[in-house]
């Protein structure tokens, strides 16, 4: 590797710098489909980042023993075992949280952020490096999961991990628990996060223009008095 | 009449992508065009109907009475990323024209979540075979028609003067979400 980065780097950017959900735009399916409360996306953020670890360091640890041309075949397989393993715990420990996901555990075998850290990330760092980038990315899922399933749920059902959070006076809104919900929502938080990123970046230009024409200032005082 | 039932539930009432939420990358990546949205939605119809086909078999026929219901998992994927490539392979000897339509967007089907959730849903629905193929029939004609519409509102939005912070992903999303909810006035229909 020519450059090294820091090990709290490798971890710290996937919770915002590159967030799979508001910045690379992966895994779109399940974020949309199980945010209807907070326990489902957690659950649901919980074991794709278990799929996602795991897969990343066997990918990692065995990189350069897995030919070239059958790389996608090779990473499906790990990915699908890690899938299964974490089904078949869902299906025996959580019955209930199982249904409630449906397909979506099984699904995700093809969130592109698995295969997408395995073949941008895992097949080419080093097998620790690739353990911090998955729990990275992994906690930037989780967290748009939470975010997702708390104004989801705050907003339709009033409530917060099943605990009631706003009076009986407020009217749930039906949509939010709707599909079209999950779209709308994400589309605003979307904006949002593209707002809040131009807004840092435009006071970040300012600051700098700022700076040199302090610069340029003192540069002028300094050639006048000489 | 039950086979009309599937079909429209998975065209329009359940439609894959705007109440499943299956398949949304590529609903999102190549919604920009009609003309790629109509290949994009023929190449899925046509994998979708295959799959079905396929994974019913490998279900009913492999995994149940042998008990091995727990690689159901690996056994799709795998069948269905070969499938691909062997459709791939085919259309490329057969139909050049076709190939052209269609060819750049077969590998990306590979890891497009409908077609797995298809397989899912119909292994876990226990559909007979022609049930399937039915469903699988339907499934790739919502995918189409709502990859169609999104396509059209999307060539009119190009237009249009979106806020800065909401052009790209967040609009298309917040488009999908109407277009959801205009999908909602049919959930009464079964």
């Amino acid at each position: 590797m020519k450059d090294k980065k820091s090990l709290g780097y490798e971890y710290l950017k996937g919770l915002w710098e590159i967030n799979p959900i508001f910045k690379q735009v992966l895994g779109m399916c399940p974020t949309l489909a199980v945010t209807v409360s907070v326990m489902n996306g957690l659950a649901m953020a919980l074991a794709t980042t278990f799929v996602l670890v795991f897969s990343s360091l066997l990918i990692s640890s065995i990189r350069k023993l897995i030919p070239n041309q059958v790389r996608i075949a090779a990473f499906i397989v790990v990915i699908a075992t890690f899938v299964t393993i974490a089904d078949l715990v869902m299906k025996a420990k959580f019955p209930a949280l199982s249904k409630a996901l449906g397909p979506f555990v099984p699904l995700i075998v093809v969130n592109c952020i698995i295969l997408g850290r395995a073949e941008a990330f895992a097949s080419k760092n080093t097998p620790f490096r690739s353990f911090l980038d998955a729990l990275g990315n992994g906690t930037g899922f989780l967290i748009a999961l939470v975010i997702m399933g708390g104004i989801r749920e705050m907003i339709g059902s009033r409530t917060l991990l099943g605990y009631q959070v706003l009076p009986n006076g407020f009217e749930p809104w039906l949509i939010m628990i709707l599909p079209a919900g999950a779209f709308l929502t994400l589309g605003l938080l979307m904006g949002l996060a593209n707002f809040y990123v131009d807004k840092k970046k435009k006071l970040a230009q300012q600051e700098l223009i700022q700076k040199y024409r302090k610069a340029e200032n003192t540069i002028e005082v300094k050639g006048q008095e000489a | 009449m039950d086979l009309l039932l599937i079909f429209i539930s998975a065209a329009i009432v359940n439609n894959f992508v705007l109440s499943l939420f299956l398949g949304i990358c590529p609903f999102l990546g190549v919604s920009n065009k009609t003309s790629s949205a109509i290949s994009m939605g023929m190449a899925v119809t046509f994998v979708m109907v295959l799959t079905a086909i396929v994974s019913w078999i490998l279900y009913f026929i492999v995994l149940v009475p042998f008990k091995l219901e727990f690689l159901q998992i690996p056994s799709f994927i795998l069948v269905i990323a070969s499938l691909v490539q062997f459709v791939e392979m085919v259309i490329k000897k057969v139909s050049q024209p076709l190939y052209r339509a269609l060819g750049i967007f077969l590998p990306l089907i590979t890891t497009n979540c409908a077609i797995l959730g298809l397989a899912l849903l119909l292994s876990m629905r226990e559909y007979s075979l022609i049930q399937s193929i039915v469903f699988g029939l339907g499934a790739g004609a919502g995918f189409t028609m709502a990859l169609f519409i999104m396509a059209g509102i999307r060539e009119e939005l190009e237009l249009t003067d979106v806020p800065k912070p909401f052009r790209g992903v967040p609009i298309t999303l917040i488009t999908a979400g109407l277009l959801a909810l205009a999908f909602m006035g049919f959930a009464g229909m079964i």
